[in-house]
């Protein structure tokens, strides 16, 4: 090859040419574009907003199981979770627990009567610091950074169920079957889910996003309280000043955000 | 090459065996599928973008619009005209388009394609009840 001083200036220059060509077709390729502007997403004006979201369970209200059933029935409902006679293959956002299962370390062995009795509201504690993402190998489960909800891409999740063994709580069901032919009636607003797939309680997201508390808070009749954890003037945080509240294995240190008055 | 022969044959015979589909079927390729609008559809006039969009990108602006709503919780989709649309596959896209055989499906089994939405989301949103 030829390296006189000519020839390596011809190629420099040749290459400052070649440098302003991808201005040139760009700008070519912009008047195209034009004729389509671009669209925008946004919030809805209506949507409820906190910088994280968390709940008061006032256990003293419910007396017996029937008490929570219109809630455990008005969540299932609208999200379509499947009712399945095997305990095995049980789906569950929402259910009654007994005391000393929820609270395991809690029950002394004599306690007041009225508590060990008491059925217990347990869900998705929506945690500050959920165990559950950090386990999850594709961030199908994900704490949301707008208002701290636990929530689920359920199009994400590959059923590994390591979510399952990291949540303490056992919040989370795993669809061993389809679960279309188990929802006695199809909510059509909100979608099923598919076999191979684990669900959970979502604090009601897509009725927070359109400005309605949770299902279950709206159910309860005042049992539940529902708002933000980090304004100091909510309801949630009142409730929290004035009564003494306990949360599900606190030990753990997974802040759980559902709080329970006993 | 002493099997010279049987080798070209054996090639020949290889190629007639695999263009066979080919000069088989010429010249009677499938005609590409038109979708079916549903009267909702058609008085609608407008999709949510411009009908060439939507049948080149559609698959990518559900995409957007489900990390959109599920990772951000933003749920408004405002197009290029202005007009603003609930992002939303069940509610949204599937209300018009309620006739998955006639819409989805034509374009979808023409191009072999397989997508996995109604397995959760419910394709009539109006008739099943």
């Amino acid at each position: 090859m030829d390296s006189s001083r000519r020839r390596i200036l011809q190629l420099l220059g040749v290459s400052a040419l070649a440098l302003t060509t991808r201005p040139v077709f760009n700008a070519f390729a912009k008047e195209e574009v034009a004729a389509e502007a671009e669209a925008a997403i946004k919030a809805g004006t209506e949507a409820l907003k906190a910088k994280q979201w968390a709940m008061v369970i006032d256990t003293r209200k419910f007396k017996s199981e029937a008490d929570l059933k219109p809630l455990i029935e008005a969540c299932h409902k609208i999200h379509n979770v499947p009712i399945l006679q095997n305990k095995r293959h049980e789906i569950k956002w929402i259910w009654r627990t007994h005391y000393h299962n929820a609270f395991p370390g809690k029950a002394a062995q004599f306690i007041a009567e009225s508590v060990a009795h008491r059925p217990f509201l347990v869900l998705c504690n929506h945690c500050e610091n959920p165990p559950c993402v950090r386990a999850c190998p594709t961030k199908a489960t994900f704490k949301r950074e707008s208002d701290g909800i636990v929530i689920m891409d359920f199009h994400r999740c590959i059923g590994c169920r390591f979510c399952m063994a990291a949540c303490p709580f056992g919040a989370r069901s795993f669809n061993y079957r389809d679960p279309r032919p188990f929802i006695a009636k199809i909510n059509n607003e909100f979608p099923t889910r598919m076999k191979g797939v684990v669900e959970k309680c979502n604090f009601c997201a897509e009725r927070l996003a359109v400005g309605q508390l949770p299902a279950c808070v709206e159910a309860s009749r005042g049992a539940l309280t529902f708002g933000d954890l980090y304004n100091p003037g909510s309801e949630v945080r009142e409730l929290i000043k004035t009564n003494y509240t306990i949360r599900r294995k606190q030990t753990l240190g997974t802040e759980p955000s559902v709080y329970y008055i006993v | 090459m002493n099997n010279k022969t049987l080798i070209i044959t054996g090639l020949i015979v290889f190629l007639i065996i695999v263009l066979f589909p080919f000069w088989y079927m010429r010249g009677k390729a499938a005609p590409a599928p038109e979708p079916e609008l549903t009267p909702k559809a058609k008085a609608a006039q407008a999709c949510v973008r411009s009908t060439e969009y939507m049948k080149s990108e559609h698959m990518l602006l559900l995409d957007v619009w489900r990390d959109s709503v599920v990772r951000e919780g933003k749920r408004i989709y405002i197009n290029p005209q202005g007009k603003e649309f609930n992002m939303s596959l069940s509610n949204t896209c599937l209300d018009c388009h309620s006739n998955k055989a006639e819409f989805c499906d034509r374009c979808h089994n023409y191009a072999s394609v397989r997508p996995y939405c109604w397995s959760c989301h419910i394709e009539n949103p109006k008739e099943k009840t």
